[in-house]
């Protein structure tokens, strides 16, 4: 395995924590300098997506659209006609939750390079409430062809996923998250898109995770070694196109296998690694992720992710199931 | 009629410094009404095949196609990615037989793949995929995202250095009632996107029957100048009206212009004529004959007028 050059300590009392959208905003940012031809267009959110970068970087180069998500989709679509690179940001909520069939039929299948960010995705704007936590926007989104699913695991993975956005030449959607989590990776850590990395080495069991989930899964493999479990951990930052490689050579290795993401259970990262396995591969498997349920207010995201079954504890319970359906 | 416009085809002009050598003839306006006829016939002939289709739409709108094509359009059918190419938006795809038929007329493609219309592997998709035919600038269908996309690229144009690009839109009526549009229309006088040109086609029915009845969009002018458009209103099916409101919203610098085109649906076939029965049902072989006819005559209207 090449070596991720993670943060020593992910789980000390002085590891830092970060917003994924401003690791996100900042990447934007130094997108824009990088080419011309990005362009950024938003619905009312430019300072809560931390688009408020770019705009105040390029204010030329920076479209106010009003709250009006399904406009910044399709006036993505044609800014992309003319050679532009757009990114379009609101909440995942909004965009893509309310612009589904514009993004399927102008930027899909018209097949324009438009770059969705959908902030405040998943339990981590825990306040807001149910109707402000995406959890469907990974489903919604992988099932769309020609789309790249992309879901940062923490601030400085978002800021190269802006760059490799830009230089993408497909629709892509990233999925950022409003609270700050732990930054586990560094600049040194590798990132492509298409690729999933191999965080740590195991051999009992594959946990394959995405987002601030692939944390949650390195706290389950700390806690793990400690009761005698060897745990492999994948981070997929690309939930589409999947790296199917590197998570078939894990698996048939570790032949039991859980997958984390904080997102709906249904067709989702656990959907992807199911359908892969189901066909390619089957072992026992247990899917981390909300069961279809909405989400709900509360002051921190790890009163939810507990509530829901997402946190490292659930995680671990998972890993220990599948082992013994291995062993049965 | 403008004695101007009575040039013969096949010269060779300049219009705002771009040469147009061979790529584009001068037509007047009898050549485009002829052009117009045989776009609807074409149109009667596709659907007749496909069994499916739009027809009320479709020959209402033919009259603006011809003008399009045949004269307002800077393009070139022979290299439909041109970099000075002016843009058209088609945001009701399902009235894609009349741009197939101008498109094939105009030599996109040879008039043969028009009878392949909504087949199996044909490039004519039942509604237009940008992928699948070259010169079509946008994949539409689901109604109501044309708009946005035309402001988006206007947008971009003018970020480029390339505001001398025109950027056309044209939108049923029907699809009005969404709201996508309106979006667009707002952003559009926002940012005073005077490179873009709209057309409504006008034609008061949609499928559930009179747009008035379905949903109200009178008072339409009164809408878009509320919403900072200047509002130009012509009889759709009048080529030469379409091409002198082309030219005078070119001359407005100020707001964004829309081109209210009041168009009969099934203009040319007496019997689909206003009849919002035959916005998306094909004509049987009996039907089509008798539609062929129809148009026939009207070209001996064209041929008796110009005399």
């Amino acid at each position: 395995m090449s070596d991720p050059y993670l943060v020593d300590d992910i789980r000390s009392k002085g590891a830092k924590k970060d917003s994924i959208r401003d690791g996100f905003g900042r990447g934007l940012l130094a997108a824009g300098k990088k080419y011309d031809q990005v362009v950024g267009i938003c619905a009312d959110l430019t300072d809560s997506t931390k688009m408020s970068l770019f705009a105040d970087a390029f204010p030329e180069r920076f479209i106010e659209a009003g709250i009006a998500e399904q406009n910044i989709t399709t006036i993505g679509s044609g800014m992309a006609a003319m050679g532009k690179i757009p990114f379009v940001s609101s909440y995942a909520a909004f965009c893509p939750g309310r612009t589904w069939e514009q993004i399927r039929t102008t930027i899909c299948l018209n097949d324009r390079p438009v770059k969705i960010i959908g902030s405040h995705a998943g339990l981590f704007t825990a306040p807001d409430g149910a109707t402000h936590q995406a959890l469907e926007d990974i489903t919604l989104m992988r099932v769309l062809p020609n789309m790249v699913v992309l879901v940062p695991c923490d601030s400085v993975e978002a800021e190269k996923m802006a760059l490799a956005m830009a230089a993408d030449p497909r629709p892509n959607y990233v999925r950022l998250a409003r609270a700050e989590s732990t930054i586990i990776t560094t600049d040194r850590t590798p990132f492509q898109i298409g690729k999933a990395y191999v965080f740590r080495e195991g051999s009992d069991v594959t946990i394959v995770a995405t987002g601030t989930s692939t944390y949650q899964a390195l706290v389950a493999a700390d806690m793990l070694h400690k009761d005698g479990i060897s745990a492999e951990v994948i981070h997929a930052p690309t939930v589409k196109p999947l790296d199917t490689a590197t998570i078939l050579t894990s698996v048939k290795k570790t032949k039991a296998v859980v997958t984390a993401e904080e997102g709906q259970i249904a067709g989702g990262l656990g959907g992807a690694v199911a359908e892969l396995l189901g066909e390619e591969y089957p072992v026992p498997l247990r899917r981390i992720g909300v069961r279809d349920l909405f989400g709900q207010s509360a002051q921190t995201p790890d009163e939810l992710l507990k509530h829901y079954g997402l946190d490292a504890m659930h995680i671990a319970l998972a890993v220990h199931q599948v082992i013994e359906r291995k062993h049965a | 009629m403008n004695p101007s416009r009575k040039n013969s085809p096949h010269c060779q002009i300049s219009v705002s410094g771009y040469n147009y050598t061979d790529m584009q003839q001068i037509f007047s306006i009898e050549a485009l009404e002829i052009k117009a006829i045989a776009i609807r016939q074409d149109i009667i002939k596709m659907l007749e095949l496909a069994h499916s289709g739009h027809p009320g739409g479709s020959l209402g709108q033919a009259d603006i196609y011809a003008a399009l094509y045949f004269n307002i359009l800077k393009h070139d059918p022979k290299n439909p990615d041109w970099n000075e190419r002016d843009i058209l938006i088609q945001s009701n795809g399902h009235t894609c037989p009349v741009r197939y038929a101008a498109m094939a007329h105009a030599g996109y493609f040879s008039r043969d793949h028009l009878w392949t219309l909504r087949t199996f592997g044909s490039i004519l998709q039942g509604h237009p995929e940008r992928i699948k035919l070259p010169g079509v600038e946008n994949t539409s269908g689901p109604l109501g995202s044309g708009l946005s996309q035309a402001a988006g690229m206007a947008l971009a144009l003018r970020m480029n250095k390339q505001q001398h690009r025109w950027v056309y839109v044209i939108t049923g009526d029907g699809e009005l009632n969404e709201g996508n549009n309106w979006e667009a229309i707002m952003l559009a006088s926002k940012y005073k996107l005077t490179n873009m040109i709209a057309i409504v086609d006008r034609n008061n029915i949609q499928i559930d029957g009179p747009t008035e009845v379905v949903m109200p969009l009178e008072d339409l002018r009164a809408k878009w100048e509320a919403f900072g458009w200047h509002v130009l209103e012509i009889d759709g099916n009048d080529i030469e009206a379409v091409i002198d409101a082309v030219g005078m919203a070119k001359a407005i610098v100020e707001k964004p212009v829309v081109i209210l085109a009041h168009t009969i649906p099934g203009k040319g076939v007496d019997f689909m004529e206003y009849d919002f029965h035959w916005h998306g049902v094909a004509p049987n072989h009996e039907q089509a004959k008798l539609a062929l006819k129809e148009i026939h005559t009207l070209r001996g209207k064209i041929n008796k007028e110009h005399d």
